[in-house]
This record gives C-alpha cells, structure tokens and sequence, in this order.
C-alpha cells in the first residue's frame, strides 16, 4: 500500500501538474492569476472543490488527531497517579492501589508477563506463518491456494473471548502433559523452572499457545503478501541454473520477502502485546512475583486493566490504571513504527 | 510471457537443427541427476511447509467444533432468539439472548454510523489529494491506529469522555471506542479500492469539464462501493466481538435496554464474560450458546462482504 502511495504519488501529482499547467496557459488569455490556478491543484476551481477538499483533508487530520489525542489524555490522566506513586514505577513488583491516599504500583511483573507471553507466542508463530505463507504461493496453484489463504483468516475472525475461553477451558488441560515434561525435563532451565502458581495451566505458557494462534492470520497474511511479489525473473532465474523448488525459495523467495517477513511478525508481536481478554481469561492471578518461568501466572498490561475496570470510580488509582495503558500504548506505538520502517513500504499494516 | 514464449521457442530449434551438437563431449551427460542432498532438502521443505498448513488447521477446526458442539443446545431453544435474560436465576437453563444481540448490533451500528463516513473521506484524501508531509503523516497514523489495542481505545474514551469532561457510562461511549478501531479498516480497504479505479475514468468526467470533487463523488466513489461495503462489513465484524470496550465503558444488564445513550446496556461478549463468575452449569450453557451466536453473526457478515466483492465493478 505503501509502495503503491509513492509509486503513484508522483505520477499522479505530475499529471495533476500538467493539466493544471494546461489549463493555466489557457487561463492566461481569460484569467489573470495562473499561479492561484496551480496551487489548487485541480482542473476547476470552485467552491465545492475547495469545501469537499477541506472535508476530506479534515477528515486525515482527524486520524493525527485522534492519535496524538489518546497519547495526551492518557499522559495527563497518568501524571497526578504518578506523582502520587510511592513505590518506583518501572522497577516494583506490586501494583496496589486499594487505597488512594497510599498507591504503590510499579510496572515490573505486567513488563515481565507482557513480554513474556508474547514473544514466547511470536516464536511459536513466525516459523509456522512462514511456513504456510510459502504453502500457499510456492506450493500450491492460485486455484487452490485462495479458497486456502481465506481458510487461514477466518482464524483471524474469531472474537478473543471464544480464543480465551476455549484457551482455558480445552486447551489448557491438553497441553497439561507437555508442560509437565517441559518442567520434569528442562526445569533447570529459567523458562522453565517452577512458576508463581500451583497448577501448570493456566499460565503463561498456555496463554502464549492462545497468542500464537491468534496472531498466525496476521503473520501469515502480511509474508502471504510479501512473497507472492516476488519478481517473477527472479524465481525463473533460479529454476533456469537448476535450482529445485527449496532452492528457489531459498535464493529468490526469502531473500526478497524477508523484510516483509519481519515486519509482520512485529505488527503480530504488537497485536499479541496489546490483546485483552484472551489472556485475561486464559492466565491465572499469582499471588507473589514473577519468577521470570513460562509457568508463572500474573497479569500483563492489558489484562491488569480490564481486570480493574469495574472499579474505575476514584480518580487517583484510575489513573494508575490509565499509566499502565499509556506505557502499552507507547510499547504498540514503537513496535507498529519499527514494523513499518522495516517494511519500506512493502506491506499494508 | 514474453520469456515463456521465448524459450519454447528457442530450445526446439537448436535441437532441431543440432547447431550445438559439436560443441558438446561425444558421451558426457548436459544434465545430471540431482545429488540425494538436494533431493533430500527439497522433499523436507515440502512436507514442512505442507505441515505448518495442517498445523493451523487444527485450532480453527478445534475451536469450531468447541463451540458449536457446547453451544447449539442453547441456541436451539425456543427462547434463545427472543427472550432476555431478565428475571432468569443464575442455575436456571431458560430465557435468551436478544438483549444482548441488540446491544452487540446496535454499538457496531453507530460506531459505523460515525466512522464510515469520514474513513471514506480520509481514504479520498490519501488517494485524491493528500501529498507531501501531512498525508504522510495521516497514512503514518493509520497503521498507528491500526495497532492501538482496544482495551487503549477504551481507557482513551474513558478518560476523555468520562474523566474529563464527565459523561456517563452508556452504550455510546463503547461505539466511540469502537470507531477508533473500525477507521482504520475502513480507511485502507477504501483507499485500496479507491486506487483500483481507472485513471482514464477520472480524465474522462475531467475532459468533460467536470470539477474534481464531483468527479470523485460521482464517478470514482460509485465504482469503488462495492470494495468499500465489504471493506465495512469486515471492520462490523471484527468490532463485534471486541470485549475490552465493552468492560470498561458500559456496565451489564440482564434486561433489555433500547437506549444507547444511558444506562447499562449488555452485548455477547459482556454476557459471557459476565456469566463466566457464574458457577452453576447454566452459566456454561449461556456462555458457549453466545459464542456460537457470536460466530454466527460474524460469519454471516464475513459470507455477505465476499459477496458483495463479487460484484465488484473493478478487479484486483
């Protein structure tokens, strides 16, 4: 999308140029003023142009608005909790804010659960997703491979809440034996040792499976994309030096999609980092602090909120609330920038 | 096309005429066999990339089967379409959803009431006007917006509308979180399809002497309807089974409530987060029979945007 926008861009503007232009070296027989003429940028000048132009150029500014208007609402409702904060934001475990004269909160553990869970998700998906993205432009015929690739997001069109309650309720208990080996096998290892809960569902680890799940569409949606572009001289270059189909990928596919590749996969770290309710529903409360383990339980961001929302009423620890959801704004924020920088205009977000 | 044709044509005549035939040694094989290696590489590619397919298939078949198996009990009884839950005891396995339904329709509703219009608007100027730094900007924005996690949308309205400028939590303040999660879907599907229409249609209505913006008005937005309808449709559906807004903005109500703009007002995805603190055995049986609706609503919206695509004036 991108790419089409200064691909056309130009050619566009040049044309609007020269009918413009046009139209000015007649207008300098009739019209006085060429120059007003140009800058409208339109073949007919007139009030509707201008008032249809103003509503639509409105209408853009409104997107930058709203935007910037969700950072500074959050930021000033944030601010008086912070002030107010006794416990270091960035570094405490706790996050109490029962009484409002006395709030400690600090982001560590919703940092530590946030990351967690969603790049434990984005590692289970990127080799998935890139798998099924090559399935379906490098393996299969365009005949089949649409009728697939609708089948794939239809994952995507599954509302969070079914993905949580059918995360806890089936999930959970089948993936028990593999966590179970996990921690009987590998418990030395920090992932996984024992976590902060008594039970092994229910934790971060189930909660990452659900995540996975839910951000494969997107992943494979945006690789789909990438390396169905692939130049098509590029892919019979390769097959004219022999190259068996592996190959082909290996030399043509991956090397021009890989940009691609990873900026969807940012744009799924975003999505699973900012999911709600899933991994509300999905990951257990704990009772003491993180152990940094797979198989602890605990809050990240966005669930922590909407676990609080039937208690927004008094400001001050709302606002503590709200500072939560500003640094995961800020977190969704740089992820989806560095996705897009990294696309180079390949891909549509 | 140009090289397929080429090459067909080129390897049957030099063959034929056997040009290249003394450059060559008199029994040495022009092709050899592929080394096992490589053989052994392309066919695990193969069945890899044939599993990580397979793969995906199994939790959307899972979670399908989930839930209708769990939920079509419920939504097969007489009350489920046309009753609400008013009065009904948490343990009991009577009355329905329709409060619910209105709430969930009626908050998508007026979120796209809201955000259609100007995403269209937004989309005309990304591909009719917009140039330099500020449409670079406003299409910077939008993959921002496109990210922004709905449970942020919510705390933004949250502390917006209701902190600071002190409403009420009613069913309005959720379409209002839900029209910052639709404008980006609307904004990139139209801007897609608005770039799929013919420059030549445009310079025909302008030789005619028609102004630019009744041009877009009358000729390029009419071609590009149908692309637009399915690009709203997809953002209804995927607005419908958010949650997050729904926790933060609007309370829950067992009975129905017409009014979006006060009181509380219930909608799928509260109903079941709702009865998920309900521990009798009906409280499963109302969860998993609104999720089916859910699924259902969502699928009938998806089936009707591919649709409408097929009527699409313009191809990709």
């Amino acid at each position: 999308m991108t790419e089409r926008t200064t691909e056309q861009a130009p050619s566009r503007s040049s044309q609007d140029e020269t009918s413009a232009a046009g139209s000015a070296t007649i207008d300098t027989v009739t019209a006085p003023d060429p120059a007003r003429e140009r800058s409208q940028g339109s073949p007919i000048r007139g009030r509707g142009e201008r008032i249809f132009r103003g509503l639509t150029s409105g209408s853009g500014l409104l997107v930058v608005a709203a935007v910037a208007a969700i950072g500074l609402f959050l930021l000033v409702q944030a601010v008086p909790s912070l002030l107010a904060n006794n416990a270091n934001f960035f570094t405490s475990p706790v996050f109490d804010t029962r009484d409002a004269a006395n709030l400690n909160f600090g982001i560590r553990d919703l940092l530590v659960v946030t990351l967690l869970s969603s790049l434990f998700a984005l590692l289970i998906a990127m080799p998935v997703a890139m798998g099924i993205a090559l399935f379906l432009t490098q393996y299969t015929p365009r005949r089949i491979s649409r009728p697939f690739a609708y089948i794939i997001d239809l994952l995507a069109a599954v509302p969070s809440i079914i993905y949580g309650l059918w995360g806890i309720a089936v999930l959970a208990p089948a993936l028990l034996p593999i966590a179970e080996w996990l921690q009987g096998n590998l418990g030395w290892f920090f992932l996984f040792a024992p976590g902060n809960l008594p039970v092994l569902t229910g934790t971060i680890f189930t909660g990452g499976v659900v995540l996975a799940v839910m951000i494969l569409p997107i992943i494979t949606a945006v690789t789909r994309e990438v390396f169905s572009q692939t130049p098509r001289f590029h892919i019979e270059a390769a097959q004219a030096l022999g190259a068996t189909r592996w190959e082909v990928i290996r030399m043509a596919v991956l090397p021009y999609g890989r940009s691609g590749y990873i900026a969807g996969s940012m744009l799924g770290l975003g999505r699973a980092l900012g999911e709600t309710i899933a991994v509300l529903i999905v990951i257990r409360a704990a009772t003491t602090p993180s152990n940094f383990s797979l198989f602890d339980g605990g809050y990240t961001f966005a669930s922590l909120i909407a676990s609080a929302a039937s208690e927004f009423s008094q400001p001050l620890p709302t606002g503590a609330y709200i500072a939560a959801g500003l640094v995961l704004f800020v977190l969704t924020f740089v992820v989806n920038a560095i996705a897009r920088v990294v696309a180079g205009g390949k891909v549509n977000g | 096309m140009s090289a397929d044709a080429q090459r067909s044509g080129a390897g049957p005549s030099g063959t034929a005429t056997g040009l290249d035939a003394p450059d060559r040694p008199a029994n040495g094989p022009t092709f050899q066999a592929l080394s096992t290696g490589r053989k052994i590489k392309n066919h695990a590619a193969t069945v890899l990339v044939t599993l990580a397919f397979l793969i995906a298939l199994v939790p959307l078949v899972w979670v399908l089967v989930t839930v209708v198996g769990r939920g079509v009990g419920a939504i097969l009884s007489a009350d489920w379409w046309g009753r609400s839950l008013n009065g009904v005891l948490p343990e009991s396995y009577a009355g329905g959803v329709y409060h619910a339904i209105y709430g969930t329709l009626i908050q998508a509703l007026l979120a796209a009431v809201i955000a259609v219009p100007i995403g269209i608007a937004a989309a005309v100027y990304l591909v009719e006007y917009g140039r330099g730094r500020l449409a670079r900007t406003t299409s910077f924005m939008v993959d921002i917006l496109a990210g922004v996690p709905s449970i942020v949308a919510a705390l933004f309205v949250f502390a917006a509308f209701i902190s600071i400028m002190g409403g009420v939590q009613s069913a309005f303040m959720v379409s209002l979180a839900l029209v910052l999660l639709m404008l980006p879907v609307v904004i990139r599907n139209t801007e897609e399809m608005l770039r799929l229409v013919p420059d030549e249609l445009r310079e025909a209505s302008y030789a005619l002497g028609i102004p630019k913006w009744k041009t877009i008005i009358r000729i390029v937005l009419p071609t590009a309807l149908s692309g637009t309808v399915t690009g709203v449709m997809l953002a209804l559906a995927r607005v419908m089974g958010e949650t997050a807004p729904v926790l933060v903005l609007v309370g829950y109500s067992q009975s129905i409530n017409f009014d979006p703009f006060s009181g509380n007002m219930a909608s799928l995805p509260l109903l079941m987060f709702s009865e998920l603190s309900n521990p009798e055995p009906a409280g499963q049986y109302r969860i998993w029979g609104a999720a089916l609706t859910l699924i259902l609503i969502i699928m009938i919206l998806q089936l009707g945007a591919s649709v409408v695509s097929r009527f699409s004036a313009i191809s990709k």
